[in-house]
């Protein structure tokens, strides 16, 4: 009987490949997921080269070049105080990409453990995350962050937490859901079996096998995220002046839609190109990820 | 007609067997009948004990509650005794501990496809076992993982221990979750329909394979199955399950032999022979009832061709013949009725 056992070792070369590998490759294959990681990639690259491209300082005024339309000396024109669009436009890209992932590194952080925690033991301990959780996701989230960014105070750092805690409660219910998913699975029967303890099930079965849609959720948040720090910047409330923002550029360009266009156009294209490319990203990540699909 | 039906302590006693089970009852929260009544079992070293059934007769249900894998809060364990070589349990206040699971009882499952964690490695997941039970270093756990894949049959061991799950065929995962079982050497190994899943050839190396390994570490063997060719090719001892009860159980000859429960007779007769071609296959008439409308008494007697009204009084479990106990009214049938041959 045993002679008969090399012919169904010869694997199927189609699964040769590392789980890893295959994602990679079918994101390769994903036009839009490569455009909006393009997207991604060139405003993460502006943003880290801010300080060393030749770009003029973006807080430095020139009372002689006040609101001039884009030129040779500056490329995407001036702002009211003859600041340079351009600049604080590139120093602008890291503040918004710095409060996306940072806002989300806070919501993944505190929301995944106790999705986890929740949908794994279920019962009272389910019951009390489930319901802070539904409360928090009873308020709009905007509404929610300009609530607690209020209550917190103006500043950068206190937007990013404000945006954070309002993103927590997308991913506590997401792994929540993942996990009651995975728990029924044979393998963690069998971890329970091999007389695993809990917080091994817990880090090793089914955190990894719910990390998928977490990824994808993250990268979308990410571009909620932007929109949510430029709309808290826009109100006063994220990034402060001097310090460039997208958001706080369009609150002083709508003062001059008609004299100067340029002062809103540049941000908001570059506000929409990012939040685009954390769209289409995700979207590509989701496909490839998508294990009905493998 | 009835002698006395061992009890609780008698099987407990029984000196020869490396597992007993005596008198293991539970319902799940909310319902009103027992999935599990008064299930006796035992296994002497060496041996396979074959646990057959259809679907729902809460062989799987018994599995996990031997390996204390059944949910606390749904599962109410109203009765049951369990012993390994010496140690010794009531399953009412304890569950097996982890420490004693993949160690000294270990546990393969019905489906190779799932019961292997995707995110990891092949080496690592058995190398996990090893660890967690035997402690050492992770390279010596890795050793001996390699060694078990070499154990049970699985070529290059070295380089599948590389690979994940996804890259191994359906037999080749049974396999892996057969070295993963034993890694530890333990003394009862549960198999809950290890072959169920897979095709008729892989069926039998995996049969095979663990008749090996038996003969090979002495080692205890539940196997649950449905599957009564199974149970003729790998079996040495068979108890029948109807209900959450077991109805009949001895030698795996003299039950197939010389079956005496009107069920097992039953599935006897369902099952295709060789000696008798063309002849129609008899069937048990009707469906096993759902566990709320589960008779009172003898719960076969619903679709029992000899029930009378005597079987509202639920029949213990006796020998007929040494080591052969039946649990009807009417057993030895002979006894009581004609039965054509």
């Amino acid at each position: 009987m045993r002679d008969a056992a090399p012919t169904e070792l010869t694997s199927d070369p189609v699964l040769t490949a590392k789980p890893e590998n295959r994602v990679w490759k079918k994101l390769r294959a994903h036009r839009s997921a490569l455009l909006g990681g393009s997207l991604v990639i060139f405003f993460v690259l502006i943003a880290l080269a801010a300080p060393i491209l030749p770009i003029p300082d973006p807080a430095a005024t020139d009372w002689g070049a006040v609101r001039k339309a884009p030129s040779w000396a500056h490329w995407m024109g001036t702002d009211e105080i003859g600041r340079d669009v351009m600049a604080r436009m590139i120093w602008g890209a890291q503040a918004s990409l710095l409060a996306g992932v940072v806002s989300v590194g806070i919501a993944v952080i505190a929301g995944v453990p106790l999705g986890l925690v929740a949908g794994y033991f279920g019962g009272w301990t389910d019951a009390v995350i489930s319901r802070c959780t539904e409360a928090l996701l009873a308020a709009p989230f905007l509404i929610l962050a300009i609530a607690l960014a209020a209550f917190l105070g103006p500043s950068l750092t206190n937007a990013m937490i404000a945006i954070g805690i309002s993103a927590t409660p997308i991913f506590i219910r997401l792994t929540r859901g993942q996990v009651i998913n995975i728990k029924s699975e044979d393998y963690v029967d069998s971890a329970r079996a091999i007389g695993l303890p809990t917080h091994r099930i817990l880090s090793r079965y089914i955190l990894p096998n719910v990390l998928p849609p977490i990824l994808v959720q993250a990268t979308l948040t990410i571009a909620t995220a932007i929109i949510a720090e430029a709309s808290l910047s826009f109100l006063g409330l994220g990034q402060q002046p001097p310090a460039p923002s997208w958001g706080s550029m369009l609150n002083t360009a709508k003062n001059f839609l008609n004299q100067a266009p340029w002062m809103a156009m540049w941000p908001g294209l570059s506000i929409f190109l990012v939040v685009l490319g954390f769209n289409l990203l995700g979207d590509g990540l989701r496909d490839a990820l998508d294990p009905r699909e493998h | 007609m009835a002698i006395a039906a061992p009890t609780a302590g008698q099987e407990l006693a029984s000196e020869d067997a490396l597992f007993v089970m005596s008198d293991l009852t539970l319902r799940f929260k909310g319902q009103k009948n027992d999935v599990v009544q008064g299930v006796n079992l035992r296994v002497r070293r060496g041996e396979v004990l074959c646990v057959v059934g259809e679907s729902g007769c809460g062989k799987s249900v018994t599995s996990m509650a031997i390996m204390g894998l059944l949910p606390p809060n749904s599962a109410q364990i109203s009765s049951g005794k369990m012993r390994i070589s010496s140690d010794e349990w009531d399953l009412v206040t304890d569950r097996l501990p982890a420490e004693l699971r993949g160690n000294k009882i270990a546990m393969i499952f019905q489906e190779p496809m799932t019961s292997l964690n995707p995110a990891f490695r092949i080496g690592n997941q058995i190398a996990e076992v090893v660890q967690r039970h035997q402690g050492g270093t992770r390279a010596a756990s890795l050793d001996r993982a390699e060694e078990m894949l070499q154990r049970v049959g699985i070529a290059n061991p070295g380089q599948r221990l590389r690979e994940y799950p996804h890259q191994l065929s359906g037999g080749m995962r049974q396999r892996v979750m057969i070295a993963m079982a034993l890694a530890n050497e333990p003394q009862i190994l549960i198999a809950d329909e290890p072959t169920t899943a897979l095709d008729v050839t892989i069926q039998a190396q995996i049969l095979d394979l663990i008749a090996d390994l038996r003969d090979e570490t002495g080692m205890g063997t539940i196997m649950i199955t449905h599957d009564l060719g199974v149970v003729a090719e790998i079996a040495d001892t068979v108890a029948v399950m109807y209900g959450g009860q077991v109805v009949e159980q001895g030698p795996v000859e003299e039950v197939f032999r010389n079956p005496q429960h009107p069920y097992t007779i039953g599935l006897m007769s369902a099952m295709p022979r060789l000696d008798k071609p063309g002849e129609r296959l008899a069937i048990v008439p009707g469906t096993v009832p759902t566990i709320s409308n589960m008779p009172d008494g003898c719960r076969f007697r619903t679709r029992c061709a000899f029930a009378t009204s005597y079987c509202s009084k639920r029949p213990s479990l006796s020998d007929i013949a040494p080591d052969h106990s039946v649990a009807c009214h009417y057993a030895p049938l002979e006894a009581h009725v004609r039965v054509s041959a």
